[in-house]
């Protein structure tokens, strides 16, 4: 039986939905069955973010309201030998699911799969709660903006109230260059302010744009330093101990501080 | 002097960096407790308990809420007292 693992972040914009597209590959092509679930209704981006918004016949609406099985209307990324997503409804509002319906769903398909991850709405209405249902752990996406880690620390709080204790955290768009100028909050600084475990964290990059603009997924690009990252996320999430990578480049006043023991 | 080479070395106190950190910090102290008003409810319980061995106190009149001013929250406790105890009653007591 697959784990239920809740993609979230309180406020929008922070990368979940690249998040969840990335992982799921990821794991995908390390060999593990992965199903994603976009759970955004209304609102659904995971099936074009992933390059399989044509393929769309059925979605979650469709199987939580008993019009079809979970596994008519999942779609086969045929780029990997296991990767499936459920998409979202489009037309219909969050309302159209409740957090039973989601929690059955869940139970149903984590019998199938290793992973099964959940893209969640921005927000901590119906949408988010219909999203963390029926998961079994939580991972919370931030940026090092205040706006977003004060979110995420909302959403922490929110979770640890639904029995989603110890959700881990993934730090996007890191900006190292800034954090060493003074203006970027660092991943020490988020992470005494959080009290959360690390995830990992992913530098921004061009790629990203690039890649989704494709319909692509950056994890499988060997040559990026996110696609990097997501992998190094990846095996965390299989359990393998992967050191943190680092993001810095030794330039001379890197190592100059380093000496002086300002570092 | 410190204050220079932090400064060249863009450590400077005033770099947006700790701004943010700090702006954050004080405004996670009031989202946490406004997540949590059973917080504030059960410091009082414990409030009432620890005070009550020194003085009787107006348990109904009793207000504690965090304030925040520009740059430190307190815990403001407004606690009208009945009576002084004329002995200190120890735990034996």
């Amino acid at each position: 039986m697959g784990e239920v693992i809740v993609i979230t972040s309180g406020k929008g914009g922070v990368g979940k939905t690249t998040t969840s597209a990335n992982l799921g590959a990821g794991l995908a092509s390390a060999g593990s069955r992965v199903c994603l679930i976009d759970a955004d209704i209304g609102l659904r981006n995971l099936d074009v973010v992933m390059g399989l918004e044509n393929r769309i016949v059925y979605d979650l609406v469709d199987v939580t309201s008993g019009n079809c099985s979970f596994r008519k209307a999942l779609i086969k990324d045929k780029r990997f030998d296991k990767l499936f997503l459920m998409p979202a409804a489009q037309t219909k509002d969050k309302t159209a699911v409740n957090p039973a319906q989601m929690e059955v769903l869940c139970n149903e398909i984590k019998d199938d799969f290793d992973y099964v991850l959940i893209d969640c709405p921005a927000g901590i209405e119906q949408g988010f709660r219909n999203a963390i249902a029926g998961a079994d752990q939580a991972i919370v996406v931030t940026t090092p903006e205040v706006s977003a880690v004060r979110d995420a620390d909302r959403i922490i709080g929110l979770l640890e109230k639904e029995d989603l204790r110890e959700p881990k955290l993934i730090v996007n768009r890191m900006r190292h260059q800034m954090v060493k100028h003074g203006d970027m909050m660092s991943i020490d600084d988020i992470i005494e302010i959080l009290a959360i475990d690390l995830l990992g964290v992913v530098p921004e990059d061009e790629l990203v744009v690039v890649s989704t603009n494709r319909g692509e997924m950056v994890v499988l690009n060997n040559n990026s330093k996110s696609g990097q990252a997501y992998r190094n996320i990846v095996r965390r999430i299989r359990g393998e101990d992967v050191p943190m990578m680092s993001l810095e480049d030794s330039g001379l006043f890197g190592k100059l501080r380093r000496i002086i023991g300002l570092k | 002097m410190l204050d220079f080479i932090n400064r060249i070395f863009g450590r400077e106190s005033s770099s947006s960096r700790n701004v943010a950190k700090e702006r954050l910090r004080l405004v996670l102290v009031h989202d946490r407790a406004g997540v949590s008003p059973e917080l504030l409810e059960s410091l009082k319980a414990d409030l009432i308990n620890v005070i009550s061995n020194y003085m009787e106190i107006d348990e109904d009149g009793l207000d504690v809420s965090l304030d925040s001013s520009e740059n430190q929250v307190a815990l403001v406790a407004n606690i009208p007292v009945k009576k002084m105890k004329r002995k200190f009653e120890t735990e034996s007591a």
